[in-house]
């Protein structure tokens, strides 16, 4: 499964501990930038993803009708019916209308659920690298516990049991973000407390706050924020796949999850249409993955040549 | 060796006790009685009261959860409340239909991986490789669902070559009960294949740079010998990712169950979601959760067995 991807994903966002540094130099982030130029694979895919925010956001600018409103008469007609470019669905909903919108949905439950991960999980991580003893002892194997879980099993089970709805879809997923978002901060944190500089720091007198504010957090967000970047990807797939399932967002409500539901039921009388808004859902997940990997390796020093 | 597996045995039992809590907390985290949730509006508090009763959602929560661990230990997890049928029957059989899936979509999808992600490593940077490492990307980004109802487009709506609903007659014969298989393998197989065949590339890739590699050609050996010695050094970070993503295949096939149509656990827990049959329902997800978590134990094991410095 594409969750499966979350712990490859754990591994590749960390560094060596011999990559830490006690801030980023100055200029770094101008050379990241200049290595992002040069890398044309990296700068499409975020045209492509900026292309389709603008199509979601701007939907009511680029749509040629109302996502809500059907005909009988115009049900499931191919692509490239007049006044339809891209056919309509079974209620006669126009089906790009329906994409462009559908697409706030997917997204919003896509990122949201990383986002909550990524504060929440951070801070997990932070607290029981930092702390360590019996703090970091329960923080790690109560995640443990979660880890047991086949990703996709426990989001399914959490939002079956809150029963559907956006709101649970989000928080289910969130859920099932925190525990790799855990190891991950532990990790890097783990390896920056024990530092020369961090040390010696420790040693003149600089609090516990300072030290995690200016060295723990300097070397923690860079892994985090790329590590999430590529669980957007995994989010968007399994968020869609809630809804796919029923579980996530309700009709009549556009989403591409739910939207590839309902077509599947039409794959004998308009195949192709059928197909369309999981098309959406997989370059939108590839485009997510893909500009992960270019950050990854721009802002990787050591392949910096 | 032995006392390696037996403490990475003992740790497995917490890790297992906390599985079971949450399976069971899952329950909960809604507020108000599974039962009251079932029952139509207009039955009487009698027999509101007498169904609390015959499933045991009377007691306090601390005594449901100690006797419903204590018989599941014992593989009795009660009766569907929905068919009143006993819970481990169906999902004996339908683990049994996920475990074929499984098995064939792992055979598959490991082999290729494998020998995808050696051949991408061994031409390394040239057209194979390249080649190899845009269908991995496309493999981990796909979404496993829309794929299945891809396949099931050009192999069974717009030509009939293959079915593509449920695992088919027990009268029919052997190879005709095989196609059914098809289609649903091939969409498993697709994400251990790109997940496996990244990771054998990558491990591959840091073996062929080391020192001992160099001094065993240098030593005159020929090029199957030299693979040989790579093999053996890239096994066991390849077998805990193959061991890991066997387990997603048997507990995270929910959705291409759905599309197929497949009698699995995923359908069961599927039904039990919307019949809100709590008993399938915990016992599914505990079924599986601990089959996973047996799973990795076994894999540690493994690598410890093959790698002693794993040992730790």
């Amino acid at each position: 499964m594409s969750h499966a991807t979350m712990d490859e994903f754990a591994t590749r966002a960390l560094p060596d501990a011999a990559e830490l540094t006690a801030a980023p130099a100055p200029g770094y982030w101008k050379s990241v930038g200049q290595r992002l130029s040069r890398d044309p694979v990296t700068i499409f895919v975020t045209l492509v993803l900026l292309c389709i925010l603008f199509i979601t956001l701007g939907a009511p600018l680029v749509a040629t009708s109302d996502p809500y409103t059907g005909s009988v008469l115009m049900r499931l007609k191919p692509i490239g019916t007049p006044g339809h470019w891209l056919g309509t669905d079974e209620t006669g909903r126009d089906l790009w209308t329906r994409l462009c919108y559908g697409g706030r949905l997917s997204l919003l439950a896509a990122v949201l659920p990383v986002s909550i991960s990524l504060v929440v999980g951070g801070f997990l991580g932070i607290v029981a690298g930092y702390t360590g003893g019996i703090v970091g002892t329960l923080i790690m194997r109560t995640m443990d516990v979660f880890y047991a879980f086949p990703s996709i099993l426990l989001a399914i089970a959490i939002c079956g049991m809150l029963g559907n709805g956006l709101t649970n879809s989000i928080l289910a997923l969130a859920v099932v973000f925190i525990p790799p978002m855990v190891r991950v901060s532990e990790t890097v944190t783990t390896q920056a407390r024990h530092l020369d500089f961090v040390e010696a720091a420790r040693a003149s007198g600089t609090t516990t706050m300072q030290i995690i504010r200016y060295h723990v957090l300097a070397n923690v967000l860079g892994p985090i924020m790329v590590y999430a970047t590529s669980l957007i990807s995994v989010s968007i797939i399994l968020s869609a796949g809630l809804s796919f399932l029923g579980l996530g967002v309700t009709p009549p409500q556009a989403e591409w999850g739910l939207m590839l539901n309902s077509l599947r039921q039409a794959i004998y009388v308009q195949p192709y249409v059928a197909a369309l808004p999981g098309l959406m859902i997989f370059i939108t997940s590839m485009c997510f993955n893909l500009m992960s990997d270019g950050f990854r390796s721009a802002m990787d020093v050591r392949l910096s040549k | 060796m032995l006392v390696f597996a037996i403490r990475r045995l003992l740790q497995a039992i917490p890790i297992l006790l906390g599985v079971s809590l949450v399976v069971f907390g899952l329950v909960h985290i809604v507020p108000g009685n599974p039962i009251d949730m079932l029952m139509p509006p207009e039955a009487s508090p009698e027999v509101i009261a007498q169904m609390k009763a015959a499933f045991g959602f009377d007691k306090p929560l601390y005594v449901q959860y100690l006797l419903w661990l204590l018989r599941a230990l014992h593989g009795d997890f009660g009766v569907s409340v929905f068919n009143a049928s006993p819970v481990w029957g169906q999902l004996i059989t339908a683990l049994g239909n996920t475990f074929i899936l499984a098995v064939f979509a792992a055979m598959l999808g490991f082999s290729m991986g494998i020998l995808c992600g050696m051949i991408a490593a061994l031409y390394h940077g040239r057209w194979p490789d390249k080649l190899f490492s845009a269908i991995a990307t496309t493999g981990v980004s796909l979404p496993h669902y829309w794929c299945a109802i891809v396949l099931v487009l050009a192999f069974a709506v717009l030509n009939d070559y293959l079915p593509a609903q449920g695992m088919g007659d027990d009268s029919l014969p052997l190879y005709d009960r095989l196609q059914y298989l098809v289609l649903p393998v091939v969409t498993l197989s697709l994400i251990p294949m790109g997940v496996l065949g990244r990771l054998v590339r990558a491990t591959v890739l840091e073996i062929i740079g080391q020192d001992f590699v160099g001094a065993l050609a240098a030593k005159g050996l020929t090029r199957w010998p030299v693979i040989r010695h790579i093999c053996k050094n890239a096994a066991p970070p390849v077998l805990a990712l193959m061991g890991l993503q066997f387990g997603y295949l048997l507990g995270g096939s929910i959705l291409v169950e759905t599309v197929f149509n497949w009698p699995g656990s995923g359908n069961l827990l599927n039904l039990a979601i919307f019949r809100r049959d709590i008993p399938v329902l915990q016992a599914t997800i505990l079924v599986l959760a601990t089959f996973f978590v047996v799973l990795n134990l076994l894999v540690d094991i493994a690598q410890a067995a093959i790698d002693p410095r794993m040992r730790r």
